[in-house]
């Protein structure tokens, strides 16, 4: 089977548990089962190939740009622990099949055991470090997701972001790692880092790299000071502790250091580093599990001694060394997966997994005594059973190694290692199954079904198998695997129970008597280590979490706080302070023009500028004073206009400026009349101080825009020289508006339209809430006008009308060749409009309007882009326009152009947006129990005069 | 004469039109006009993106005028990109904000959306610096609109802040182009390049101002600290689907980020060299920081999904600093990943939202929600993606970026931002997701099970996130491809000669005009 498809079948197998737990639970786990068993035949079809020492690839491309391909190689150490992990993770699915529940959700158990199982292979097959990386970081999510599987146990979803949070931190570094090591060697292929050690090495980013990928490592394999997160792991269900913190994934960190054991190992660094955290780990946590009463923190800290103990071989970065440690790796999973196991039976059969509420079991619980007798020798490390031997080679190889020329402290510190790993596996067997029978356990023990013991049956059988005949039962996988670890000739070594008498059996002997004595003084020592204070991993960890959220909450939170005049500090602040800088970092050359003498009319303007703005800021907090002086400021910018020989400017600028007053007015209506102070007198001094470098920038940057050049002719020329044979219209303003750049004032009227829409959507969604119920309902302000809607008024804007209209009309056709045009025209119409509804009132000049200003809006953007489109019909672009002149009898000579049906987009876009605007804010006057007045004007003379006058 | 260009600007803009003439007040029919439209428009997207891929420049002469004189819309591969990516966005959030009933609540939603679409496209095509301001005002009114959809004071109050700000940043924009005019005397983005190349190297400073400030407009945009302060209460506050289409908003920052800065100035102008990719690199990484530091720190999934976004910009605009052709490439892959997961993260939280009580979305403990373990799938899904792990996409444009920053002089600074950033989003969000759909309230007995509000079995919204999500997948499984495509974009748009040539040099539709009236154009 190829590579891809062994890491592949897990994931894709993952989808079957989550169907098949329909048809029941057995089900369920037989199509788990079949997946694993299939990919574990389909890696043990290529055994042979490999146990010859041939390497077995597989190559597809990814991301070739990143160096990110899909390739896989098996070799020895590859085949050892896809082995692992599939062999394994078989017991284990039938193992949890009897384990689980009726409660609990067992699709979702196998569908996350089966992620995590692809992952664990994919990290072992990887030839791409980026490739191993993904599979790395899915180990840590799908661990996640399976210690937080017990969702309602607060422990098992802390527990779960303790693991995620530390493995993840790994993860990431180990990322950095990884790309420095590609980075160094030129390629992310595994295969290809393998053979460039003296590159690697040699590099002065080797330092960097080692850091950062030994901190993934350690963070994984729950070394020293990262353990801690392990034993919380334990919140899972047994199942998953036996597999991904005993078996499996604790081992990723192993496997890592010892597949880039090659090209890292060697170096002084590696071995105080690796072998220093596997050395303080080994001891630390065999006297830490001591003193655990919960089986399964017993054998989770037991799992981080062990797990320290193979970092320790790694770092001494010799071969023998080397090969010890992939022999523990063995010895390590199956005696520690049959423990856990045991453990998830006892907890299962007896409800508790409290050493001190247990005892006495061996008569309860024959066979899981047998097994974890068995498993448990093993782990102290007593003959005839395989942890035994790889324990001897270990105090052999430590025996070798010197820290820092000191010869003795890594001996003697492995023996106390042992010594107490031989204390907490007779504790585990002794005071759970050996003394009296108990009468208070919480549930009555028995053994479990088969199915439940068989599989830690079947791996304590391998233990004594491995214990009695390891070169025979294990040898060659041994010499295969730590042939790939050492990437060269293996040393001598010998699997074998007797060794002779030698250093490493005085110290064996020593651990075993040391660790019974332990045992035996367990009581007095176990009081003195509760009375101890210890630093609780847990509670730092937790308070640590809580004050960096808390810290990013306050951060956030203090940033983030909503206050508008703040953003806008910043903003004002951000600009000018890079405005500025790239100002005085550039050269500005003399100004090119000569300042204009100020004559006394743009004097006057500038003064009633300015007095006008000073006003405002003064009087500011009165908003109808604010709107008349905002009036004088549009005034006189549209005077200033005109004076500048830009009539469309002025033009449109006046009527702009009419609108937007009246629209203001009526929006002031429903407001408080005075805007309240609400900061104090520094922060105002503050935000006017900003305010003034503002407006200083602005002023100097206006400045030197109108004393310079341009660099180059600027293309208004070609407007000038165009506008009239090109657009047919000698008003350059028009042409550039409906026709040189018309997709602009498509774009610019579809943005009115929107905005009227805008206002019309919020006005229904303003009116439809409580605001809007308190708006209808709000009392009558005395002091307002009783004479709604005066005669004369009606009467004036009435006559009015029609000139409007008119001068509407004429300003629009005069458009394309005099100061005018569309948006304009469009303005003035709705200036006459807005005055009927200001003087009848809403409801009668409403009623009066047949189309809906919804719709006028609708056909002003038709006609614009129908304009546009027809040009399409003569294969031009969009928006093209044609012109030309034609002959109409009474009128003489005329000029017809597209750029005006064009101008009537923007016309009706123009009325329909004011109008609808309009139309929105006056729907909030209307009060409860306003009835509309039948008449167009509250004081009609001839409706008071007598019939008889009327009829005269 | 090929009129496809122009199709993605004008086709929503009718159908807007139409539904505010003809289907004002049937809700069933603007769903219709606006499904049709939102399809219509990916298909021609795509079939621009497929005619892209020839690396012939496209340019559409509004009005037959030449440039620099009228307006062009350029077709190039990045604006290809850019409109495929909104459009294929445009139809999962159109779906979902029709399955969630989001397009009732209030008036003009589609209207409204479709105007929105016309912006955002705009701006993707446009080649004129002015008429990117048109585009830039078309989709903020647009955006505003929809922002305020459904009503309600508390996003009332967010409205308000955030077309406030963007219409400082908008006046900015117009101080940047009278600027940028008054220097060179054009607008058009191929001129624009030719003349700032041109310029006497006494008069710098006036175009080195134009430059930062354009620049400062497009991180407003983009939301660049310190300029990013109208995002989170918009994100959290608008309606969730609109904050999905909101993941293309700050993209068009930095599409038009990457359009001035490679094309006018680019990073061999000598004149802004020095002020353009070293200021935005540091602002870029702060960014990314606070963002990821507000994931961890948001107490509601709204703010949450927010500061996922900030902080995404930032390492978007990491890449987009270098203005280098490999980090174009990464920051192109990302801007598509982090465009799909944002906007996938912010349907989820919508979907939570619906289904608990007055839309409550406090990262806090509540009775279990319906539908708890599908909606928590995807929730662990775009969780993974924003937050850069394996193995999606989120992972690999992480990737993509660290490598292409390998020979920055920031290069620690950089990759530490980055994988600490992603540390503090994965505890964030992994302590979100425990608290939203693990910890959850155990309902008390006599409560009846489905007191719950408006709990929508639709399939319509599952539908609509599951198409972003697995939009993420496919572009995760096919990043081959993709890549290479993109890396054929970014040498595209370092190609600044090509692109000048194919606007400045464009043949007239029609040369010698043999109208029957003199109507004849120089």
């Amino acid at each position: 089977m190829s590579l891809i498809l062994i890491a592949a079948l897990p994931f894709l197998g993952a989808l079957l548990p989550g169907l098949m737990i329909r048809s029941g639970r057995t089900a369920c786990a037989w199509a788990t089962a079949s997946v694993t068993l299939t990919a574990l035949i389909g890696l043990l079809v290529h055994a042979p190939a490999v146990m010859r020492g041939e390497v077995i690839q597989y190559q597809l491309e990814w991301m070739p740009l990143l160096g990110l391909n899909a390739n896989f190689f098996l070799d020895g150490l590859g085949l050892l622990f896809a082995g692992l992990i599939l062999g394994i993770g078989l017991l284990i699915i039938i193992y949890a099949r009897f384990y689980l529940s009726r409660q609990d959700p067992m699709g979702q158990f196998y569908t996350y055991l089966l992620l995590f199982q692809g992952a664990m292979v994919g990290i072992v097959l990887s030839d791409n470090v980026l490739m191993l990386l993904i599979f790395w970081e899915l180990t840590s999510l799908s661990s996640f997701l399976l210690i937080g599987y017990w969702k309602h146990l607060p422990e098992g979803r802390q527990g779960a972001r303790m693991a995620l949070a530390v493995t993840g931190m790994g993860g990431l570094a180990l990322i950095g790692g990884m790309l420095i090591l590609g980075n160094i060697v030129g390629s992310y292929d595994l295969t290809v880092i393998l053979q460039n050690k003296e590159l690697i090495q040699a590099s002065p980013l080797y330092l960097p790299a080692l850091i950062l990928i030994l901190l993934g490592c350690f963070t994984k394999s729950a070394q020293f000071p990262f353990h801690f997160w392990l034993p919380h792991a334990m919140a899972a269900p047994t199942p998953v502790s036996a597999y991904l913190h005993s078996a499996t994934m604790v081992k990723a960190g192993l496997f890592l250091m010892a597949r880039l054991w090659p090209v890292l190992a060697g170096t002084p660094e590696w071995f105080y580093i690796v072998a220093t955290t596997g050395l303080i780990t080994m001891v630390l946590g065999a006297v830490i599990a001591l003193f655990k009463d919960d089986l399964k923190a017993l054998l989770a800290f037991s799992t981080v001694s062990h797990l320290g103990l193979i970092t320790m071989l790694l770092g001494f970065g010799t071969p023998f060394a080397a090969v010890v440690a992939v022999f523990h790796i063995i010895n390590h999973a199956t005696f520690k997966a049959a423990l856990f196991m045991s453990a998830g039976i006892v907890d299962h059969e007896t409800h508790t997994r409290d050493i001190k509420r247990l005892g006495g079991l061996r008569h309860l619980m024959p066979v899981t005594f047998t097994i974890v007798m068995v498993a448990g020798l093993s782990m102290a490390g007593i003959p005839l059973f395989n942890g035994f031997l790889s324990k001897e080679m270990m105090l052999d190889a430590a025996t070798e190694a010197a820290w820092n020329g000191n010869h003795w402290l890594v001996p003697a510190l492995a023996t106390l290692g042992a010594l107490f790993s031989v204390a907490y596996s007779f504790r585990l067997i002794v005071h759970t199954f050996l003394g009296p029978k108990r009468d208070d356990y919480p549930a009555k023990p028995h053994d479990p079904g088969f199915g439940m013991w068989a599989p830690p049956a079947l791996l304590a059988v391998l233990v004594v198998l491995i214990g009695i005949m390891p070169a025979l039962m294990v040898g060659p996988l041994v010499a295969t695997a730590s042939g790939a670890v050492i990437g060269g000739d293996l040393p001598y070594y010998s699997l074998k129970i007797w060794h002779g008498v030698n250093a490493a059996l005085f110290m064996s002997i020593a651990a075993v008597v040391g660790g019974l004595v332990l045992l035996a003084m367990h009581r007095p020592l176990d009081a003195a280590w509760i009375r101890a204070r210890r630093p609780e991993a847990k509670a730092i960890f937790d308070a640590l979490m809580r004050a960096v959220t808390g810290a990013a909450n306050a951060l956030t939170d203090g940033l983030h706080n909503g206050a508008m005049t703040r953003y806008a500090a910043v903003f004002t602040l951000a600009v000018i302070a890079a405005g500025s800088a790239a100002w005085f970092g550039g050269t500005n050359p003399a100004p090119a023009r000569e300042a204009l003498a100020i004559g006394p009319v743009p004097l006057i303007g500038w003064i009633l500028l300015m007095v006008a703005t000073v006003c405002m800021v003064a009087y500011h907090r009165n908003r109808l004073l604010s709107l008349v002086l905002m009036g004088i400021v549009g005034l006189i910018v549209s005077v200033a206009f005109a004076y500048m020989s830009a009539p469309d400017l002025a033009l449109t600028q006046i009527s702009v400026e009419v609108v937007t007053i009246i629209l203001l007015l009526l929006a002031l209506n429903f407001l408080p009349k005075h805007s309240p102070v609400e900061s104090s007198n520094a922060r105002r001094f503050r935000d006017g101080t900003i305010a003034v470098l503002g407006g200083l920038a602005v002023g100097g940057l206006s400045l030197a825009m109108l004393l310079s050049d341009f660099s180059q002719e600027s293309i208004s020329a070609f407007h000038l020289a165009n506008s009239k044979p090109g657009g047919g219209g000698t008003n350059v303003v028009n042409v550039i508006l409906v026709d040189f750049r018309g997709f602009d004032t498509f774009g610019e009227i579809i943005v009115l339209g929107i905005a009227a829409l805008v206002i019309f959507a919020m006005t229904e969604s303003v009116l439809g809430s409580p605001v809007g119920a308190w708006l209808k309902q709000r009392p009558i302000n005395p002091l307002e006008a009783g004479d709604r809607h005066p005669l004369m008024m009606v009467v004036a804007t009435r006559v009015m009308m029609p000139i409007a209209l008119m001068v509407g009309v004429f300003i629009f056709l005069r458009g394309h060749n005099e100061p005018g045009g569309g948006f304009i025209a469009g303005l003035i119409v709705a200036i006459a409009l807005v005055m009927q509804y200001m003087a009848s009132g809403f409801d009668w000049a409403t009623a009066r309007q047949r189309y809906p200003y919804h719709m006028i809006i609708a056909l002003g953007v038709f006609a614009a882009a129908f304009t546009g489109i027809g040009s399409w019909f003569a294969d031009r672009p969009f928006l093209t326009s044609n012109y030309g002149y034609f002959q109409i009898p009474p009128m003489g000579e005329f000029e017809l152009a597209t750029a005006m049906a064009f101008d009537v987009g923007v016309f009706l876009c123009v009325v329909g947006a004011v109008m609808l605007g309009l139309e929105s804010l006056s729907r909030f006057a209307h009060r409860a129990g306003d009835r509309p007045s039948p008449y167009p004007m509250d004081i009609d003379p001839s409706r008071d005069l007598p019939q008889e006058a009327k009829d005269a | 004469m090929n009129h496809w260009i122009i199709a993605p600007v004008l086709l929503p803009a009718l159908i807007a039109a139409v539904i505010i003439l003809a289907a004002r007040y049937q809700v069933a029919l603007q769903r219709v006009f606006s499904v049709a439209s939102t399809l219509g428009l990916l298909g021609i997207s795509t079939g621009l993106l497929i005619e892209s891929m020839s690396g012939r420049i496209g340019v559409y002469e509004l009005g037959n005028w030449p440039a620099p004189f009228g307006i062009v819309l350029v077709l190039d591969r990045l604006s290809a990109t850019m409109i495929t990516l909104t459009s294929a966005l445009a139809v999962a959030v159109v779906l979902y904000a029709i399955g969630s009933g989001w397009d009732k609540r209030g008036h003009h939603f589609h209207a409204l959306f479709q105007f929105q679409l016309m912006g955002i496209l705009g701006a993707f095509l446009t080649g004129d610096a002015f008429n990117l301001f048109v585009f830039f005002e078309v989709l903020l009114i647009a955006s505003y609109g929809l922002m305020i959809h459904g009503g309600g004071a508390v996003r009332l109050r967010a409205g308000v802040q955030y077309v406030l700000y963007n219409l400082l940043g908008s006046t900015l924009f117009l101080f940047a182009l009278g600027t940028i005019y008054a220097v060179t005397g054009t607008l058009n983005m191929a001129d624009l390049a030719l003349r700032v190349a041109e310029l006497p190297a006494d008069d710098t400073a006036m175009i080195r101002v134009a430059a930062i400030l354009l620049l400062l407009v497009f991180a407003v945009k983009a939301a660049l600290i310190p300029l990013h302060f109208w995002l989170p209460a918009t994100y959290a506050e608008a309606p969730a689907p609109i904050a999905a289409l909101f993941a293309v908003m700050t993209k068009i920052g930095a599409y038009a980020i990457i359009r001035m800065y490679t094309l006018v100035f680019g990073p061999d102008v000598m004149v802004t060299a020095d002020i353009i990719g070293p200021w935005l690199m540091p602002a870029a990484i702060v960014t990314l920081v606070i963002g990821m530091v507000g994931v961890l720190g948001a107490t509601h999934l709204g703010r949450l999904a927010a500061f996922a976004a900030v902080g995404s910009m930032g390492t978007l605009l990491i890449a987009v600093a270098l203005f280098t052709p490999q980090a174009t490439t990464a920051a192109l892959y990302y801007m598509i990943h982090s465009t799909l997961a944002g906007a996938a993260l912010f349907l989820v939280v919508d979907m939570v939202r619906a289904r608990r009580q007055s839309e409550d979305d406090a990262i806090a403990s509540r009775p279990a929600i319906a539908q708890n373990g599908l909606i928590a799938a995807y929730f662990f899904a775009t969780a993974i993606a924003m937050a850069g792990m394996p193995p999606l996409s989120g992972f690999l444009g992480k990737l993509l970026v660290m490598d292409a920053v390998r020979a920055h002089d920031l290069v620690w600074v950089i990759w530490a931002a980055i994988l600490i950033g992603s540390l503090i989003a994965v505890v964030g969000f992994a302590r979100a997701g425990s608290m939203v759909f693990w910890k959850v309230e155990t309902q008390p007995e006599d409560a009846t099970p489905d007191a719950g509000p408006g709990t929508p079995p639709a399939a319509l919204p599952f539908v609509a996130t599951g198409s972003l999500v697995a939009g993420i997948v496919a572009l995760t499984v096919f990043a081959g491809p993709v890549t290479a495509f993109l890396s054929d974009t970014s040498a595209q748009i370092f190609d600044r000669q090509s692109y000048i040539a194919a606007v400045m040099e464009t043949p007239r539709a029609i040369e010698a005009e043999n109208l029957p009236l003199e109507g004849t154009k120089k």
